[in-house]
């Protein structure tokens, strides 16, 4: 079967699967799985609005894919993404609450990227470090580290970090210096008139980190060390390559990585620290490399659903109060079993007919 | 008239723009040991693999005892009689013999009983072809030679009646080859017919019946052993005269460049694996270390490449001790960038990632390289350039530097890995096993290639099991038993007997 096929084909094929069975489940609790999905799509990609924040749960997405798929490539399988991206939530709160108003932001802003990459790369370096010198199991670590990451943060957020005389765990509002621009006002700068939505300057940076991502796996002398050692460690050590400093660094990538996920989140749209911020992205980032196939364009074609999926989603719960959010996450359960767990249900079946075209 | 026991009927297979067999027409008379020969790439494997199921042939038939049948995967081979020894040994480590004999045809609910039978029928078998397997070995502490035997009666065990080897030998000690031999007779003595693939034509002479030659994916000749000599075969499978003596002037070798002193090797459990080895490779001279496997040629190698720490002792190189030498790179990288090269013993498993493509395989080691590189990223004509250089020198098919290697025939793949490493143009190579599974036309260049090296001044230390390779190559032989030098004898004062005696000597 053509490279081509095996990329388009059978993704398509495994949506439209995922997608019959929760039409029939919709079918099943009396809705018109029809109707359903035409909010879904209609609120995920039918006006500005929907767009602007399907884009902004997608930023998340791709950065979180990209951190899963990084560790992938070493042979890693990161668990950890949700507690790296929390614990760089912590990095950028505290460079916020000390400097807010003391910085400009374009010094500010930096400096929390660099604080959000610092956090996030600094708790993927322990399970990393485990895994290469002492063997520890990197899926095991890291579900404990995300545990650790939550206790930690209601910790710190509730006893420390709260707003004097609030009732909510959540920080004050960050200062203006530390907010990233959306892009309707960005837009607006140039003329352009948007909705309002919280998509900002972030998603560009996820766009770039792709490029990026492609570069350095599989043009650079790091990636090619990288994938020697997620592939072939007898062969890595052959070459000379130092496989622990690899899974190390690699790790810390990804967690670098996972940390802008805090940033889109705290500097681009809420703009303070609350218990939930994070709300999944680093086990949809699971997801998304999985189905993406660990590669940047797979990563933002997956990033975009789960991100339409998430938006479309909560509107069709706004329409249809039976439809919960936690049918959205039914239904991306559906998707990751059927892209991810049986990617190939239907690969023989269409290799076939390839093959019958072939010899004619 | 004779009885087919396999006919294989205008098979066709192509993979890709490969046409990896073209119209492959053989029969294989019941009860006899036929053999299959052709270059690196001239789609043996693959014919074997369609015979066992694990291709479907494009077009053509199989027929087994006369009746045309459809192998769709290795369960229905195996349950028309048709075994197969892979040349990866597909056993389960830590299980005994036993168990892996009868892992996935246990018979029966209760493993005990079915055991208890199995190792019945495993003494009868073990009996009637003088197999020698103890059935309550842990299979992972048992040599190559053991292993494959274990295969075999494995495939013995499911009702095979035509067993597939497919290059048994080249893992193998001359001795190991000899008993396999053995059994291979006694196996055709019982009727049982046998496919063997095989590089060294004086098996071929020796124990076949009759030979299909194949050449680029065809069938250039069916012929009857006896009708044959290896001359003859060898024009057959290559088109052209090739000469199996390799030339080599007496060369005065100059200073040392690898001086090896008290080196030791102690594993976790104790066993000394080197034990106070001491010799000197010298610039311009091809040593080479004769043994029977497992006696610490390997480790050795692995110490002098740096993939191993020594216990104790001092390896000088140009020299200087490299066991002094601080750095913070591996070892295994600073050796190379100081021009050591080596050729790994277990390609498939060290010299080369499989799921790479070749051009990444081109620079495995070397990826270090200033000149492929600009700023930290790759030049992809650059990797292309070199590795189409490679293709062209050392005639590596197919000629396509983006084909994943893992697709190369298995000769094609140790044709990559030795090209990289005499590209490096190293002061020393190490090379274990250089034509393990490479045809005789690649052999013949091989071979002239390392001369070469060693004409322009070059060290070589090569670890053989092949003793005519060692004898053909070597300026200086050292004979390794035990983990100990148990001898050292000028090449031309060696022949296979006296080298035989000293390996034997001191065979633990
Ligand atoms: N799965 C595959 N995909 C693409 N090409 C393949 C595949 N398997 C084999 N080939 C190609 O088919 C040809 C025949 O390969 P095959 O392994 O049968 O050779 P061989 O005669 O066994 O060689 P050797 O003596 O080196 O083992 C080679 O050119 C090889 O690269
Ligand atoms: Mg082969």
């Amino acid at each position: 079967m053509p490279r081509w096929a095996q990329l388009t084909v059978l993704p398509a094929l495994n949506l439209l699967a995922a997608l019959l069975v929760t039409g029939f489940v919709t079918w099943m609790i009396g809705e018109d799985p029809w109707e359903c999905l035409q909010l879904l799509v209609s609120g995920a990609f039918g006006s500005g609005e929907g767009i602007g924040y399907t884009l902004f749960y997608t930023t998340g997405f791709i950065f979180t894919g990209l951190a899963v798929a990084t560790a992938f490539h070493a042979g890693l399988f990161n668990i950890g993404g949700e507690g790296q991206a929390y614990l760089a939530g912590l990095g950028v709160t505290l460079v916020v609450l000390a400097f807010d108003h003391t910085l400009p932001p374009i010094v500010l802003v930096p400096l929390c990227i660099l604080a959000a990459m610092g956090f996030g790369a600094a708790w993927a370096f322990i399970p990393g470090w485990l895994q290469a010198r002492r063997g520890s199991h990197i899926v095991v670590t890291t579900i404990m580290f995300n545990f650790i990451a939550y206790s930690l943060m209601l910790y710190l957020i509730g006893h420390h970090l709260i707003e004097a005389g609030s009732q909510n765990p959540t920080t004050r509002e960050f200062g203006q210096a530390s907010w990233i621009p959306a892009i309707h006002q960005v837009a607006a700068g140039m003329g352009i008139s948007l909705p309002s939505t919280p998509l900002n300057l972030t998603f560009v940076m996820a766009l770039l980190a792709c490029g990026l991502f492609y570069l350095l796996v599989w043009h650079s002398r790091w990636g090619f060390q990288l994938r020697t050692v997620g592939v072939n460690e007898s062969a890595a050590r052959y070459a000379g390559i130092n496989v622990s400093k690899t899974i190390i660094l690699a790790m810390c990538v990804s967690g670098a990585l996972s940390g802008f996920a805090a940033i889109n989140e705290l500097l681009g749209s809420t703009h303070r620290m609350n218990v939930s911020f994070t709300n999944g992205v680093g086990f949809v980032g699971i997801a998304v490399a999985l189905m993406g196939r660990n590669h940047p364009v797979g990563i933002i074609l997956s990033a975009l659903l789960f991100g339409g999926l998430t938006q479309g989603g909560l509107e069709l719960s706004f329409e249809k109060p039976v439809i919960t959010r936690e049918m959205i996450i039914f239904i991306q359960g559906l998707i990751i079993l059927f892209c991810g767990a049986l990617e190939n249900l239907f690969e023989p079946f269409i290799a076939g007919l390839f093959k019958r075209k072939e010899d004619k | 008239m004779t009885d087919f026991a396999i006919g294989l009927n205008g098979i066709c297979k192509r993979f890709g723009a490969v046409q990896a067999n073209r119209d492959v027409s053989m029969n294989i008379a019941k009860g006899s040991i036929h053999g299959i020969i052709g270059e690196n790439g001239a789609g043996k494997s693959t014919l074997m693999s369609i015979l066992y199921g694990y291709y479907q042939a494009d077009s053509g038939s199989i027929t087994v005892d006369g009746r045309e049948v459809r192998i769709r995967n290795s369960q229905e081979a195996i349950r028309l009689g048709i075994g197969m020894v892979h040349q990866h040994f597909m056993l389960v480590d830590n299980f005994t013999v036993l168990e892996n004999i009868v892992l996935g045809a246990e018979g029966g609910l209760l493993l005990k009983q079915g055991l208890a039978k199995a190792r019945e029928h495993l003494q009868a078998l073990n009996r009637d072809y003088s197999l020698e397997v103890d059935p309550d070995a842990i299979v992972g502490e048992l040599g190559v030679g053991l292993q494959q035997r274990v295969e075999i009666l494995k495939a013995l065990y499911r009702g095979a009646d035509v067993l597939i080897l497919d290059e048994p030998t080249a893992v193998l000690t001359p001795q190991e080859a000899d008993h396999l031999f053995c059994i291979l007779r006694a196996l055709r003595e019982q009727g049982k017919t046998v496919i063997l693939i095989t590089h060294k034509l004086r098996e071929v002479m020796d124990i076949t019946d009759a030979v299909s030659v194949m050449r680029a994916g065809t069938v250039v000749g069916n012929v009857r052993t006896a009708d044959v000599d290896k001359e003859k075969l060898a024009d057959l499978m290559v088109g052209r005269k090739v000469t199996l003596k390799v030339d080599k002037a007496e060369r005065e070798p100059g200073a040392a460049v690898l001086d090896v002193r008290q080196l030791c090797l102690t594993d976790a459990r104790g066993v000394k694996l080197l034990d106070d080895l001491n010799f000197q490779v010298r610039a311009g001279e091809i040593v080479g270390i004769a043994g029977v496997s497992g006696n610490g040629q390997s480790e050795l190698l692995e110490v002098l490449a740096g993939m191993l720490e020594p216990t104790s002792g001092e390896i000088r190189y140009q020299g200087a001790d490299l066991l002094q030498e601080k750095s913070s790179q591996p070892r295994a990288a600073l050796y190379r960038k100081k021009g050591i090269a080596h050729v790994p013993e277990d390609r498939s498993r060290e010299g080369l990632v499989k799921s790479f493509p070749m051009f990444e395989n081109a620079i495995l080691g070397y990826h270090d390289d200033k000149s492929v590189s600009k700023g930290g990223l790759y030049s992809r004509q650059a990797l292309l350039a070199r590795t189409r250089d490679f293709i062209r020198q050392f005639d590596i098919r197919p000629d396509n530097a983006q084909l994943r290697v893992g697709l190369l025939s298995g000769g094609n793949q140790q044709k990559v890995v030795l090209a990289r490493e005499i590209h490096a143009n190293p002061e020393l190579l190490l090379i274990g096993q250089p034509t393990r599974g490479v045809d005789i036309g690649a052999i013949e260049f091989i071979h002239k290639r390392l001369v070469e090296l060693r004409d322009a001044g070059k060290a070589i230390l090569l670890v053989s099991v092949e003793l005519e390779e060692i004898l053909a190559l070597s300026d200086r032989i050292l004979v390794m038993a035990g983990g100990q030098i148990s001898g050292e004898v000028a090449a031309r004062d060696a022949d296979t007997i006296s080298l035989g005696l000293l390996m034997g000597g001191h065979k633990h």
